[in-house]
């Protein structure tokens, strides 16, 4: 009871601590990020070898096109719905069991939790997915050997791309929070990712051509995957840094959005 | 201290809490009463901040909740057992909690200690019993060592044993000067753990009555059951100032105002044989209606009473 007398607040640092505690003692986040960290780290190596194999086979532009960096980046692909699923239950949880009424109890301003879930995901994420990447990238060049394919990462766009994935990764990652935080369910939160990232860049490629390429490049993940890829021959893409500016622009959008819906809605 | 004034909540249509208004001291247990639906838990869900009133101000020791500094060192709660998450361990979900407020760790390992929880801190919360999740609950309440205290249902899936311990665990805390604030909805659990009720109905104020007024209301009203062949000759030779007798049956007396002991004696000089002689205590419940029901029918009648 003394202690309430002088009581140190709570700070976003203090809270920061908690949810990194919380982050690390759940399983079914480890199992998530090490699917990710696999996926990133073993699949551009995996195509890098069925290619190596038929090298033969591969047409001849094929050959001439071979861009050992995208391979080498390439477990994006898959890392990217291990981070998304992820993302989305970090909060999606504390909501289906209840533990977001403990988390608001012991932090009433609120926001404070939306901010540390964000910081310790999108470190954790960035921090694992730039080893990944660095691991696939020089596991792809050593694979790629054998048609002296490599490069280093001192080649135009390379360390650029690697750096880049994991960007994009965290990115995605925070988007994937924001949502989760405004939808409150698991499954919305998944869904309503799926069809951002992946459903509405189809829908959109039905459209006319004539609005469709215009608005294809906005598209979260045409946008977004610019910085985690080497070059464009495709002139319908943004650049690099437009293009994955307009990605974090959605992720600010969802993410303001939740913060108002956390702190006007009853928890 | 917890101040409760003019709060209300509509979802939607619905009115959960109506204009209610009270105050929870320091020193005592106070017992938040009603059946199911009343508007306990929605109203404190507005006292720790999860729900924003509609109208109204609730105050903890003169402040906000989401204003005071470090909340779980001012105000311990457990609004439902499961607001914790199932994948976790139960050492892992208080140190987590514990962090946000700067509480030592040192304080997770005593609050598991005292709740009793030592043998399966390390295992995860989804395999734990209702009764076990409630003393987690209590153990997240009491990680700040909290002068003041919020339970919803403490009692609720605890075994007999664990009702007892909770019950000596909150009346300790009252002696120790915390404001101690429980909700139940069972008269019974609260006339032998509250010293103070504050009694809701569909959200609005119901009453506020000492429990020991309620005890000894219940016992004034205690009631002999008589049964005898002659029933009218005892009638009349039980009947004297502060007794009375209520014929149930053709020879059934329900006598108040005297004990067994003092009708078996009147019996006996009157030569009346007793075929049953039954103490009967009213029910709290019956003594808690009759005590409330006094005081709304008082304040519905001013005028009348005046008139008369």
């Amino acid at each position: 009871m003394s202690a309430a007398v002088q009581a140190r607040p709570v700070t976003l640092a203090t809270v920061i601590v908690s949810e990194w505690t919380k982050l690390r003692t759940l399983r079914s986040t480890l199992w998530s990020l090490l699917a990710a960290v696999l996926a990133m780290a073993v699949l551009g190596s995996a195509v890098a070898a069925v290619q190596m194999s038929r090298w033969a086979q591969l047409e001849p532009q094929e050959r001439a096109r071979y861009d050992a960096i995208d391979v080498g980046v390439g477990g994006y692909h898959l890392a990217q719905l291990a981070i998304g699923v992820l993302g989305v239950l970090v909060i999606s949880g504390e909501y289906s069991t209840g533990m977001i009424r403990s988390s608001l109890i012991a932090v009433p301003h609120r926001l404070p939790v939306l901010w540390a879930k964000i910081i310790v995901f999108a470190a954790v994420t960035f921090g694992l997915m730039l080893v990944a990447s660095l691991v696939s990238f020089y596991a792809v060049q050593a694979i790629v050997t054998q048609h002296h394919q490599q490069v280093t990462l001192a080649a135009p766009h390379a360390l650029r791309a690697v750096i880049g994935t994991a960007l994009f990764l965290t990115v995605l990652g925070i988007l994937a929070v924001g949502l989760g935080a405004l939808v409150r369910n698991t499954a919305g939160g998944i869904a309503g990712f799926v069809a951002l990232m992946f459903v509405l860049p189809g829908i959109v490629a039905l459209l006319p051509a004539s609005i469709g390429h215009a608005i294809s490049p906005y598209m979260p993940l045409s946008a977004g995957f610019t910085v985690a890829t080497s070059t464009f021959e495709d002139p319908h893409h943004l650049g690099t840094w437009t293009g994955f500016a307009v990605f974090c622009g959605y992720a600010a959008i969802v993410v303001a959005a939740a913060a108002v819906g956390l702190q006007k809605r009853d928890a | 201290m917890i101040d409760v004034e003019h709060l209300s909540k509509s979802y939607g249509e619905t009115l959960a809490v109506d204009d209610l208004s009270f105050t929870i001291r320091p020193g005592q247990v106070t017992g938040f009463l009603g059946p199911n639906g009343a508007g306990k838990s929605t109203t404190m869900r507005m006292i720790v901040g999860l729900d924003k009133p509609s109208a109204g101000s609730v105050t903890v020791d003169g402040r906000r909740y989401r204003d005071l500094p470090a909340p779980l060192r001012e105000v311990g709660a457990m609004l439902e057992a499961r607001a914790i998450h199932t994948g976790r361990s139960a050492y892992h979900h208080l140190l987590a909690m514990a962090q946000s407020n700067r509480i030592a760790k040192t304080r997770v390992d005593e609050v598991i200690e005292l709740v009793g929880l030592e043998r399966v801190a390390r295992k995860r919360v989804g395999g734990f019993s209702l009764g076990m999740g409630q003393r987690l609950g209590i153990a997240a309440a009491l990680l700040g060592d909290p002068p003041v205290l919020i339970l919803d249902e403490p009692a609720n899936g605890l075994d007999p044993e664990g009702i007892l311990w909770i019950r000596n665990l909150l009346k300790g805390f009252a002696r120790e000067g915390r404001t101690v604030f429980l909700s139940s909805h069972l008269m019974s659990e609260m006339a032998v753990t509250a010293d103070h009720v504050i009694v809701v109905g569909r959200g609005r104020l119901i009453a506020e009555a000492w429990v020991g007024e309620i005890v000894q209301h219940a016992s004034k009203n205690a009631a002999v059951l008589v049964r005898s062949a002659r029933g009218e000759l005892l009638q009349r030779a039980l009947a004297g100032p502060g007794v009375v007798i209520e014929s149930v049956d053709r020879d059934v007396l329900e006598v108040h105002g005297l004990s067994g002991r003092e009708i078996g004696e009147v019996a006996l000089r009157e030569g009346v044989a007793l075929e049953e002689l039954t103490p009967r205590q009213a029910s709290l419940e019956d003594a808690f209606m009759a005590l409330t029901g006094d005081s709304v029918d008082f304040h519905a009648s001013p005028v009348a009473e005046a008139v008369a």
